[in-house]
């Protein structure tokens, strides 16, 4: 993949070895501008690259807020947390961030199309057009995710579920490492819940890494590697945790060890 | 019928008469000028909800036209340094996050609009500078033309230079964030151009009906396309129609030109707002082109 030629980021390219995980934490704590107490609070969490990961937890527990921290979106008010061996923001390209759907202008006059389109452009940086190769990307993606027909539609008279789909087209369309995916099941129909999962299988398979906020336990051990609860922005448990990630750190090695 | 004939004809019809004289050439290159400039921007500023913004930097120009007159300076540094302090100022009040936006702006703008009335009404009398407050576009000199293609040039080149970053940091902020994309960076070379544009708009149609010329082509443009390139287009056309049936009526029935150059605008506002509600009736599905 090129780079592009004015990127939007200074790049800090490390060249982060096998045994760097996606996603490290250590001991993170967020918190809103204005706020008294971090909504976050010293979350140590270790994301193996290829995994795939449900954080859990009520409304408030600090999902989203962790996940949009490790996205750049929040400062981080004590802690650590490298991507890929960068500190956050240091590889924006390597990290897609889907956002919940009320984070968006949908009133804009902006297609569909034109919508993920913008999933290329942190590969674009400044002064560049899209290319021919980001158009069949895009092309591909919403076939991917079975909104092709929809490519034209304005994103304002979409529904939900198509919002959605459109939403997770952009962030697969940066072809990304690893994706940050905050509650992609929330209130969507029940196509877009297959055709989510399904990608997201099949994403998975392709070795990305995999970071899912959710509330939605349904099916939970069956998708994912591992599941962590937050509840009142801490780690549940953060001590066995931690030792459980270690094991699971090791097993995941020899796991890489024994793929030829 | 011969070819001096044929233009003496043409010089005594309405559409020809106000061409003979050259304050009306000039003040239909100015509001042509000046209508693209505002229509184009006018979508940002429609479309990111900162109509509080460009009213506020155009009246916050009144002091600084006001203080380059009585000092002698070029009128345009006056109301260019004003709006750029306002700007600025807006952005560091709001940013200190113990104030919202939108009474930040309220308070700046009134009181810069207040400062610039108390300077008149201690200089002289109030009719020195009805052309401030309600514009000139027939007293537009040379100069002040150039500098109208200047702006327009700058303006469309910098949204052309930055169409899709502009474009995206409006739709969703939150993910230019995410690949590292400054969204306050945009802002302020939108409020820079902002800046830029008003002072133009103000010799046109004063400081207050400038913000006008921002969001009446601008809104009415946003009820016809779906698309924000085709809608900067249709907002320009909007704009120097509405301008030139503004020249045309305040030439023939003596009317204020800038406020018959807004009320026109307004006019097509409405019919591109009645259209659409009849298209909305007519289908309930009505999808935009």
């Amino acid at each position: 993949m090129k780079s592009p030629r004015f990127p939007y980021a200074r790049h800090h390219h490390g060249t982060p070895g096998r045994q760097t995980p996606a996603l490290d934490c250590q001991n993170v704590s967020v918190r809103y501008p204005r706020a008294d107490r971090p909504a976050v609070q010293n979350v140590t969490l270790k994301v193996e690259t290829g995994s795939r990961i449900a954080l859990i937890g009520a409304n408030g527990a600090g999902k989203s807020t962790l996940l949009k921290a490790a996205a750049g979106l929040l400062p981080v008010c004590g802690g650590d947390i490298h991507v890929h061996g960068s500190p956050v923001g240091g590889c924006c390209h390597r990290v897609a961030f889907l956002a919940q759907r009320g984070e968006l202008d949908w009133r804009f006059p902006m297609t569909v199309r034109k919508l993920v389109l913008t999933g290329r452009y942190v590969h674009l940086g400044w002064f560049s057009r899209a290319s021919n190769d980001d158009h069949r990307i895009v092309d591909e993606t919403l076939e991917r995710l079975q909104i092709a027909d929809l490519a034209s539609r304005r994103i304002g008279e979409l529904s939900g579920g198509q919002q959605q789909r459109t939403l997770l087209a952009r962030a697969i369309a940066q072809e990304a490492d690893m994706l940050l995916l905050d509650e992609p099941l929330n209130a969507v129909d029940a196509k877009t819940r297959s055709v989510v999962r399904a990608v997201l299988r099949s994403l998975s398979a392709a070795g990305k890494t995999i970071v899912v906020a959710t509330h939605d336990t349904h099916d939970i051990e069956v998708e994912f590697d591992r599941v962590v609860h937050l509840s009142g922005g801490q780690c549940d448990g953060a001590r066995r945790r931690l030792d459980e990630a270690r094991e699971e750190a090791q097993e995941q090695q020899t796991r890489l060890e024994r793929i030829p | 019928m011969s070819w001096i004939s044929l233009h003496d004809w043409f010089a005594r019809t309405w559409v020809g008469a106000p061409l003979q004289y050259s304050f009306m050439r000039s003040g239909f290159a100015a509001v042509v000028m000046v209508g693209i400039t505002c229509a184009v921007l006018g979508c940002f500023v429609v479309l990111r909800r900162m109509a509080f913004i460009g009213d506020a930097i155009a009246h916050t120009a009144l002091p600084g036209v006001v203080i380059a007159y009585l000092e002698g300076y070029n009128l345009f540094f006056g109301a260019l340094a004003a709006g750029l302090l306002t700007a600025l100022g807006i952005g560091w009040l709001s940013g200190r996050e113990e104030l919202r936006e939108d009474t930040a702006i309220g308070v700046l703008f009134t009181g810069m609009f207040a400062l610039g009335v108390l300077i008149i009404s201690r200089a002289r009398s109030f009719r020195d500078f009805s052309a401030m407050l309600f514009g000139d576009v027939l007293g537009v000199t040379r100069a002040d033309l150039i500098l109208m293609a200047t702006i327009l040039a700058i303006v469309l080149s910098v949204l052309a230079l930055f169409f899709k970053e502009l474009e995206l940091t409006s739709v969703d902020p939150g993910y230019s964030a995410v690949i590292g994309l400054r969204a306050d960076w945009l802002r302020n070379i939108l409020l820079v151009l902002l800046a830029l544009a008003v002072v133009t708009a103000i010799q046109a149609v004063g400081v207050i009906l400038t913000s006008a010329l921002l969001i009446t082509p601008a809104a009415a443009a946003s009820l016809m396309t779906g698309n924000l390139f085709r809608m900067m287009v249709v907002s320009a056309l909007l704009a120097i129609l509405s301008g030139i049936v503004g020249l045309y009526a305040s030439f023939n029935y003596g009317v204020a030109s800038g406020a018959a150059i807004v009320l026109t605008g307004t006019t097509l506002f409405a019919i591109a707002f009645g259209s659409r509600s009849i298209m909305n009736l007519k289908y309930r599905s009505f999808r935009a082109m």
